[in-house]
């Protein structure tokens, strides 16, 4: 049975990178006596693959990972055996069947990503800023150069913006995700940044990860649903 | 809740690897200060990786935990990046759990693992605030974070300033030892118990030699944590009730047994720079300390909620130790003497600790942890349950580092790795049969060949051998028999494998390490040679590896060479070279077990400013006679035991091990372990059987994750 497991990571959790949360997840899965599939050969690991990797710094409402196990277990009994041993920071929430298959997994499906960003307030940018943002965006293209493992290409971002708006001093950003199509906030501050004559610094905004979605919509379409929300209860 | 941070989220993003530094790893114990009396940060002056590896400090946490009235955190040493950052922005060095300034704790507890880690001691206690000297903090509370490096406090950057120039045999009226400190300060208030700088206090197997550092701590723990630690902190809870002096409860704290207060004890030395004597300066304490061993493992405080950190440290796994102390008698090996007697756990006891550890870990891995596991007398019934319980059902690696190889051992080995990819260890340390029997290695040609035959022909065709070069003895040829037996070896892989059979040439990795004479050691009076010396050994090897014929399937990788003069310098030193150790750190001594951060002219220039003669400390002949720094400390061998060793060696004779016949070495004393079990007859020793002891590198180094060959080797393919 494959189960997708969404939690929250917060706090001082946002330093711990990728590489170590695979092997955290490895170990609490354990600890919570899940019997969770290994794979065949001399070295088995357990099948468990993340949607969408979180960089360091950031926090995250909603991240998913999806596990395959050999013997069902209920959701709720999954979340609150995970929870007993979690680190203060790391809280889950649901856990749900998916369907097996590759095009079911997480990382696979994501195509959207929202965040919220809070600019700390050493690094105020002063007033007027929020009203060019929504201005710079309202452009059709919006072209920057995007770094690549080797290469280093333009790509327009415009489209892959999906949804900015302001709430109080919160910026909501509804953004590209997943294999090529991701976009990184800070890539669209910098370019912001870099269009109004602004200063744009690496640790100027505090971002949260709010949600990651699947885009069920069909020619051209958009249809986002959450990843959680592709799976039934396990009861 | 947001949980305090002592850095700012800018430093914690900036510097390599932030896990280091938070304090949030599962099953890390948080409290409520003010519910708790004591506040204790224990120290592996080391980085996270390698300090979160040593079992001992985990031990010691939980233990220290259990008490409802203390709270027990940890740091490390802070790597470069993050040092040079504290530096420039005082921040003063904080414990990782509550993230509150080391200097406002009770107790620091720093553990000495190896000398190389010296000077990080003066970083941890300088990023701390905390005065270099015990004396200076019976006056002093605090200093700036990071000013003792740079010297701008005042009296400490030059030698006139510093501690021992002015100390030499001056009593004041009170029978304590006059310290400059006192010349500057005259008529300042002594501190009172909790007001100033934590109490330091120093463990470990290098604490049994602890002259070197001696003037930076307060108090040692000469021995095993589990013993007197209760009463030591219930003692400094009454004293700092009472509202007495620092100065007043370390002179209480030295009549607790195994603690050493080295302010209260004071060396003569002889013309010949030798030491004359060595007394305490006030009544009520002990001549000689002696050390604290657990009586019964069985009944000793365990782990049972281990530390499992978020980034791969060097032990990712379950470390479950089997036993203590070594039965061997390896005349070079400090461990196997120290840690007298050999104490075991029993089976039942080990079994739950293992569920328990795995369980509460989520480890993929378990490790059976010794001297030398193969002497474990259930060792079997152990390995079989590992494997049986954890290993086919949970996928549980298991781990057998320091196994001697014979037919079972052969077997589960291949049960639990996979063969063509691992290679086996051997550790004959001499390269003649003569070297070996010098060393009471007690292990033939014979032995090695039949056990490698057992390996080639079980599918191994890597194989390990570790030497060491610079013994007592040591000549030319017996350098040159290290090649030969590589050689053996590898002819003995393909006689043994058929060609069809074989899986590609068989790979035989040689690598020596250059001898440091340790106290309590028979190999305590040995004489060490100049790094030029050693790198003359080393390449006498090279030479004859190259003359091989079987050349491509050896390589030799040899250590470096200063090192192992520093590291002599600083194992048998005496009070005089802390000030050495202090000018090194001053002049950018740290990680010095690091080879990128390692500098030699920083310590040549040391040894110069204060005037101590390497040639004194490492070259000289010590005579049978000569009182050493350390021998004020009880270990449990005694002097004449090891002399007599001594003179064994120079013959070639063997000795039994502690299963074979007893050599009354001197620790029946601690009553427990092997000495007591042997003497009631409870256990017999497997008579006539011809055991093969092979043992791999892990079995003869006390230190996890610092394997002789993980730092400082310089390799070249032969």
């Amino acid at each position: 049975m494959r189960v997708r497991i969404k939690y929250s990571k917060q706090g001082l959790m946002k330093f711990i990178g990728h590489l170590d949360m695979m092997r955290y997840f490895q170990k609490a899965l354990r600890r919570a006596g899940i019997d969770v599939t290994y794979t065949e050969g001399m070295s088995p690991h357990m099948s468990m693959s993340f949607a969408l990797p979180l960089g360091v710094g950031m926090t995250s409402d909603s991240e998913y990972v999806d596990v395959d196990l050999n013997t069902p277990v209920p959701g709720s009994l999954i979340v609150e055996r995970l929870n007993s041993s979690a680190p203060e920071g790391v809280h889950f929430t649901q856990a749900r069947e998916i369907p097996e298959g590759k095009a079911h997994k997480g990382m696979n499906l994501a195509a959207r990503a929202d965040y919220t960003l809070t600019m700390r307030p050493e690094y105020a940018w002063g007033e007027g800023w929020k009203d060019e943002l929504m201005k710079w965006l309202e452009q059709p293209h919006i072209t920057v150069m995007k770094k690549g493992k080797k290469t280093e290409k333009e790509v327009d971002i415009r489209p892959l913006i999906y949804e900015a708006k302001f709430s109080g001093d919160k910026l909501v950003l509804g953004l590209g995700a997943g294999l090529d199509r991701n976009v990184r906030p800070e890539l669209v501050m910098k370019a912001f940044a870099d269009a109004s004559g602004r200063s744009f610094q690496p640790f100027m905004f505090l971002i949260n990860r709010d949600e990651v979605y699947a885009d069920l919509g069909q020619d051209g379409a958009h249809r986002f649903t959450a990843l959680i929300d592709l799976g039934k209860e396990i009861i | 809740m947001a949980i305090k941070q002592a850095l700012s989220e800018e430093i914690l993003l900036s510097v390599g690897k932030p896990e280091r530094y938070l304090g949030n790893e599962v099953n890390a114990v948080r409290k409520d200060p003010a519910k708790t009396d004591i506040r204790f940060v224990m120290c592996f002056p080391d980085v996270y990786e390698i300090g979160m590896s040593h079992l001992g400090i985990q031990i010691l946490y939980e233990m220290f935990n259990n008490r409802p009235d203390t709270w027990c955190e940890r740091v490390y040493s802070p790597w470069v990046d993050l040092d040079e950052i504290m530096r420039e922005k005082k921040i003063p060095l904080f414990a990782l759990e509550s993230q509150d300034p080391v200097r406002e704790f009770d107790f620091l507890g720093i553990t000495l693992q190896y000398e190389l880690c010296y000077a990080n001691i003066l970083q941890i206690l300088d990023l701390s605030g905390i005065p270099f000297h015990a004396a200076e903090r019976l006056y002093t509370g605090s200093c700036e974070p990071g000013s003792q490096r740079t010297g701008r406090r005042s009296g400490a950057g030059s030698p006139e300033g510093g501690f021992r120039h002015k100390s030499s045999g001056m009593l004041s009226e009170d029978g304590y030892r006059n310290h400059p400190v006192e010349h500057e300060g005259r008529g300042r208030r002594e501190l009172l118990l909790g007001e100033g700088s934590p109490i330091v206090i120093g463990g470990g197997p290098c604490a049994y030699n602890p002259e070197p550092v001696a003037e930076f701590f307060d108090l040692f723990y000469i021995g095993e944590g589990e013993t007197v630690y209760d009463e030591l902190l219930d003692l400094y809870k009454e004293c700092r009730r009472s509202g007495l002096t620092r100065r007043e409860f370390l002179r209480r704290a030295a009549t607790v047994p195994g603690i050493y207060c080295p302010m209260l004890y004071e060396p003569s030395y002889n013309e010949d720079g030798t030491l004359g004597s060595f007394e305490p300066v006030c009544d009520g304490i002990p001549k000689r300390i002696k050390k604290q061993a657990v009586e019964d493992l069985d009944s000793s405080p365990f782990i049972t909620k281990p530390l499992v950190p978020f980034m791969q440290v060097t032990q990712d796994r379950v470390v479950l130790e089997v036993q203590r102390g070594c039965i061997r008698g390896c005349r070079f090996c400090q461990a196997g003497m120290i840690y007298r007697p050999t104490r075991t756990k029993s089976l039942e006891t080990l079994k739950r600790t293992a569920d328990l550890l795995l369980e509460a870990s989520g480890h993929e891995e378990i490790s059976l942890s010794s001297l030398s596991t193969s002497d474990y007398p259930e060792l079997e019934g152990l390995v079989t349950y590992l494997i049986e319980k954890h290993g086919r059902t949970n996928n549980i690696n298991i781990s057998l580092p320091s196994l001697r190889i014979d037919a079972f051992s052969l077997d589960v080995m291949s049960k639990v790795q996979d063969v063509k990819k691992s290679s086996l260890t051997f550790a004959p340390e001499g390269g003649s049969q003569r070297m070996r029997d010098v060393i009471n290695k007690g292990l033939t040609e014979e032995d090695i060949m039949r056990g490698a035959a057992d390996a080639f022909r079980g599918g191994w065709n890597k194989v390990k051998l570790y030497f060491m070069l610079g013994q007592p003895t040591e000549t030319e040829e017996d350098r040159r028999e290290i090649a030969h037996l590589a050689e053996k070896i590898a002819e003995l892989y393909y006689d043994t494998v058929p060609k069809e059979k074989r899986n590609g040439k068989c790979m035989i990795t040689i690598s020596t390490a250059f001898f440091v004479p340790k106290p309590f050691t028979p190999f305590q009076w040995a004489v060490m040679f100049t790094p030029e010396d050693y790198l003359d050994f080393a390449h006498t090897v090279n030479e004859e590896v190259k003359a091989s014929l079987n050349h491509k399937s050896i390589r030799y990788n040899w250590h470096e060479a200063y090192v192992t003069v520093l590291e002599g310098l600083l194992a048998r030193g005496d009070r005089k070279v802390s000030a050495t150790i202090e000018s090194a750190y001053r002049r950018g001594a740290l990680f010095d077990a690091w080879t990128e951060h390692w500098d030699w002219q920083r310590w040549v220039d040391a040894m110069e400013e204060t005037g101590i003669d390497l040639y004194f400390y490492t070259g000289r002949q010590r005579g049978e006679d000569e009182l050493f720094p350390w021998d004020f400390i009880d270990a449990g061998p005694t002097k004449r035991f090891l002399l007599d060793e001594w003179h064994k060696a120079h013959r070639a004779e063997l000795t039994e091990n502690c299963h074979g016949r007893c050599s009354s070495c001197g620790a029946m004393k601690f009553n427990s372990g092997v000495c007591f079990n042997e003497k009631n007859g409870s256990r017999t020793l497997r008579a006539g059987t011809e055991e093969v002891y092979l043992y791999p590198v892990e079995s003869c180094n006390p230190v996890p994750g610092l394997g002789r060959a993980a730092a400082h080797q310089r390799s070249e393919g032969a």
